[in-house]
């Protein structure tokens, strides 16, 4: 395995209530920059980061900086230093945003300044109920208690889903800066925010890896990106898809 | 019919024949059966095993094949019980009409009972059945108007009962009546299960959304193996109450329906020879056990052993402590694994499909 | 007017015991998803060690009743404690088979009551205070009925300020809601599984030497009767919620009180019938959550 390597995955599968949720999937993750997860609908992104996670049950090799941890219980692979940012946000709706946050927090080198220039609104909150935030509130209670710990690897899940396209950029702006401090495995349906912010891609399809490389290069084949992703190039169906962040893009106009 | 199901069968009718000539034949087995087969304290306990094996039955199709964990199923057997005997005594009808008014009371009080509890599911579903039985363990505690005998309980009024089904030289009558319900109980759960809906109801176990999507309603399934279940336990009920010569209010109480819940698991979960041999094994142990916690050995104890030893109930809620945490497929289970090689994680997944819908925390992906 | 009054007060302490256990029955399922049939074990071995501690010291003293108690929380605490060490962690996700070995614990712990102490009641004497009444609005109140008021009310507090004020309060209120996100954090969420357990177990524990007080007795009977209307009680009020649980306590044990004394001593068919009808109308409960 390569030094430079944060991520390391071989072989995994994995099963949600006896049903084969993901393949066999191998995909590495570098040690800085966004890596991006993509795929169709249903093709296991999900279930791959929770399987990475130990959330449900999988077998394969998952190396950490090169230390197997595909036998380790969830809170011992967090504890190593990962931060994950769950699919709908999964904020505790009963505890307020600071609760929330004294929760996440893992030991006492705490990035609060990280979160109080990132989330200035979330200080204001900090006594406010999660559950009676908006939806992309809730998102900034998630990040934040991801960013809020040292981490050596970053996994977001879709952390654009069902947000405003002003939101959108909000997010996508918190992760540039999150990218800064870890590397990120990102699942991401918005191919404007992938084209912003990931480096290289995965993409999976039937439980498999069936693409790896530069993100450019992936989203400007548009028949590429149709074969796996079954959308056209930076024109996906969703209405978010226009929000495009500012100040974030690499590259320019869609292919 | 292909050889296996022949042979199958062939093996079924032997069996049979054999279990019904027990009463003539001179048969001992020391340690487990307490006298010869031909004696009569030997056929009462033979016919309560079988009662019990076919109330374990009925519990089979409610646990074990739709995955009803129900903590109250003691009330259709009570229901049974009480109602025949309270018929022939205070109302002083003959033994098949009251026969057939209870069995029709039963069923109705499954089908009332049933609608309401299948409301909810998983373990709400087990704390409302076991209020329902609470509710009927009290009532027969209350002694309304005289009817239950409360706590003394209800002796058998032998005046309509024909002659032939009274006294201890009758008792291999009684026998052979329950050999003949458990037999038909037995066929009637093997029916129900190979019936369509036996297997909706399986199906409703395992994935309650495909059974949904095929437009069937799982509810009405459960609630046809609900009151199944319940009328059978109600006709158990009504021969236990000739073959034990009474109603006593021990078989209304919760823990009543917990044993039955550990005779299935200590059988195995999901088939029905478990149910079959978890209802014999838990009487034969459990009248043993009574005998053996009186018998000199066990009182020439000191007290730290002579105390739980002499508590039968002690001793089988550790044994089956025990079957869950390292035989997770009860004796049948464990038997078939021996002989196939099967794995211990097998098992338990049995088990906890049994157990029905109680995965939370792990939603399929639906995107 | 007092008849109603003595009802009231009477009704209110009979919740307070259900509180007492409901409560613990209710974080235990709300935390870990396992229904705890063994409940009414710890109850009743609480108000055992309750009845033999205070008997040492002095069971009409103020100091061997406050003793006693102490002794019944503690029994009820360990031995909840040993059982999710020991029994409930060996069987960690698999709900079905946790529920199956609190079963066979309750029967096993019932028959070893009944072999230690006999099948029999024991008459429970406590301080003179306990037996006496107070006369309120010319309502006569035996006095135990106050004890076991305040003690539910404390508890509730009690336990209320742990889950507010503590790290440990805050992992197992998170954990109600959602254990898995609770490790994704983490947090060794089993660590807390333990510790819910022997709060509930002390809570049962105190409930058994009160309810040994209220009853004047106790007997082997004494966990299972109680343990289901606390069961009836978690499920009116929603599993997995306290306040549903302080709420349906009382709403209960008043019906139950009301209906004894007005319908012919109804109050048991009445409670179950409630139970029918909350399901027919609102199956999560009172206060339960949408999806358990």
């Amino acid at each position: 395995m390569s030094p430079e390597l944060i991520l390391s995955v071989r072989n995994l599968s994995a099963s949600i209530a006896g049903q084969q949720v993901v393949e066999d999937v191998s995909l590495d993750v570098p040690a800085t920059g966004v890596t991006a997860l993509l795929g169709r609908n249903g093709v296991g992104k999900t279930s791959t980061i929770k399987a990475i996670l130990g959330l449900i049950p999988r077998r394969g090799e998952i190396l950490l900086d090169g230390v197997g941890i595909d036998r380790e219980p969830t809170h011992r692979i967090v504890q190593r230093g990962v931060g994950y940012v769950p699919e709908d946000r999964e904020v505790f709706a009963g505890l307020t945003v600071a609760e929330n946050l004294k929760l996440a927090q893992r030991g006492p080198d705490a990035h609060w300044d990280v979160v109080e220039t990132l989330f200035p609104d979330l200080v204001q909150r900090s006594a406010q109920l999660a559950g009676t935030l908006s939806g992309g509130q809730q998102q900034m209670v998630s990040l934040a208690r991801a960013l809020l710990n040292p981490n050596r690897l970053l996994l977001v899940d879709e952390p654009t889903k069902g947000l405003a396209p002003k939101i959108v950029g909000e997010v996508a702006d918190a992760l540039v800066r999150a990218a800064e401090l870890a590397p990120i495995l990102l699942v991401e349906q918005n191919l404007a925010v992938v084209r912003a912010l990931a480096r290289d891609v995965v993409v999976v399809s039937g439980g498999r890896v069936v693409h790896t490389g530069p993100a450019a290069e992936f989203l400007d084949d548009p028949d590429l990106v149709r074969r796996h992703l079954g959308v056209h190039g930076d024109a996906p169906e969703s209405a978010a898809a226009g929000a495009v962040p500012d100040g974030a893009h690499p590259t320019e106009a869609p292919a | 019919m292909n050889r296996a199901s022949v042979l199958r069968v062939g093996i079924g009718i032997l069996g049979v024949i054999l279990l019904a000539a027990l009463p003539l034949l001179n048969l001992r087995i020391p340690g487990v059966l307490p006298g010869a087969t031909y004696e009569p304290g030997t056929l009462q306990l033979l016919a309560l095993c079988l009662l019990i094996a076919g109330l374990a039955l009925s519990y089979h199709v409610l646990f074990g094949l739709a995955g009803l964990l129900s903590f109250g199923h003691a009330l259709y057997f009570a229901a049974g019980l009480y109602g025949l005997a309270i018929a022939l005594r205070h109302w002083q009808m003959s033994l098949v009409s009251a026969a057939l008014l209870v069995f029709v009371g039963a069923t109705l009080l499954a089908l009332i009972v049933g609608a309401v509890s299948l409301r909810v599911s998983g373990i709400s579903f087990a704390m409302v059945t076991l209020a329902f039985a609470q509710a009927g363990s009290v009532l027969v505690a209350r002694n309304p108007g005289g009817l239950t005998g409360g706590e003394e309980g209800l002796g058998l009024d032998i005046t309509n009962i024909p002659e032939s089904f009274v006294g201890v030289v009758n008792t291999r009558n009684l026998y052979w009546i329950s050999l003949a319900i458990a037999i038909a109980v037995f066929a009637l759960v093997t029916w129900f299960e190979r019936s369509r809906a036996g297997h909706v109801a399986a199906a409703t176990r395992e994935n309650e959304l495909r059974v949904r999507v095929i437009g069937m309603q799982p509810y009405l399934v459960r609630l046809l193996a609900f009151v199944t279940a319940g009328s059978l336990a109600g006709i158990v009920g009504m021969a236990y109450l000739l073959v034990q010569n009474g109603a006593q209010a021990r078989a209304t109480s919760a823990d009543f329906t917990l044993t039955l819940l550990v005779m299935v698991v200590l059988g195995g979960v999901g088939s029905r020879w478990g149910a079959v041999i978890g209802g014999v094994v838990y009487t034969l142990l459990d009248q043993r056990l009574t005998a053996l916690a009186g018998g000199e050995f066990i009182q020439s104890l000191p007290a730290i052993l002579r105390v739980p030893l002499s508590q039968p109930l002690f001793l089988l809620g550790t044994l089956f402590i025990l079957v869950v945490l390292f035989l997770p497929g009860g004796i049948t289970g464990t038997v078939a694994r021996l002989r196939s090689g099967g794995s211990v994680a097998r098992a338990r997944a049995t088990l906890e499909q049994a157990g029905g819908a109680e995965s939370d925390g792990m939603e399929v992906e639906a995107r | 007017m007092s008849t109603v009054l003595l009802l009231a007060i009477t009704g209110l302490g009979l919740g307070a015991l259900y509180f007492l256990v409901a409560s613990g029955l209710s974080l235990i399922y709300g935390l870990m998803g396992v229904l705890n049939f063994a409940h009414g074990a710890f109850l009743m071995f609480g108000g055992y060690a309750g009845y033999e501690v205070s008997r040492l010291i002095g069971a009409t003293t103020w100091p061997g009743f406050a003793v006693g108690a102490l002794a019944g929380v503690l029994t009820g605490a360990a031995i909840a404690a040993l059982t999710e060490l020991l029994l409930v962690r060996r069987l960690y996700e698999r709900h079905i088979e946790q529920v199956l070995v609190t079963v066979g614990l309750a029967l096993a712990l019932g028959a070893l009551a009944s072999g230690v102490w006999g099948t029999d009641a024991i008459i429970i004497t406590g301080p003179d205070w306990m037996s006496e009444v107070t006369v309120i609005l010319g309502a006569r109140v035996p006095n135990n009925r106050f004890l076991a008021i305040i003690a539910a009310v404390a508890v509730l507090a009690g336990i209320v300020l742990f889950l507010k004020f503590t790290r440990y309060g805050l992992i197992i209120r998170a954990g109600v809601e959602n254990r898995s996100m609770v490790t994704a954090l983490g947090i060794d969420v089993r660590k807390s599984f333990t510790l819910v357990f022997a709060v509930g177990g002390a809570a049962a524990g105190l409930g058994g030497v009160l309810a040994s007080q209220y009853y004047t007795i106790v007997s082997p009977h004494l966990g299972p009767s109680l343990l289901i209307f606390a069961f009836i009680v978690t499920v009116i009020g929603g599993l997995g919620s306290l306040t549903g649980a302080a709420i349906a306590s009382v709403l209960v044990a008043m019906l139950q009180q009301f209906v004894n004394y007005y319908v012919f001593g109804l109050g048991e068919f009445a409670v179950v019938l409630a139970l029918a009808l909350v399901l027919l109308i609102r199956p999560r409960g009172l206060m339960g959550r949408v999806a358990a």
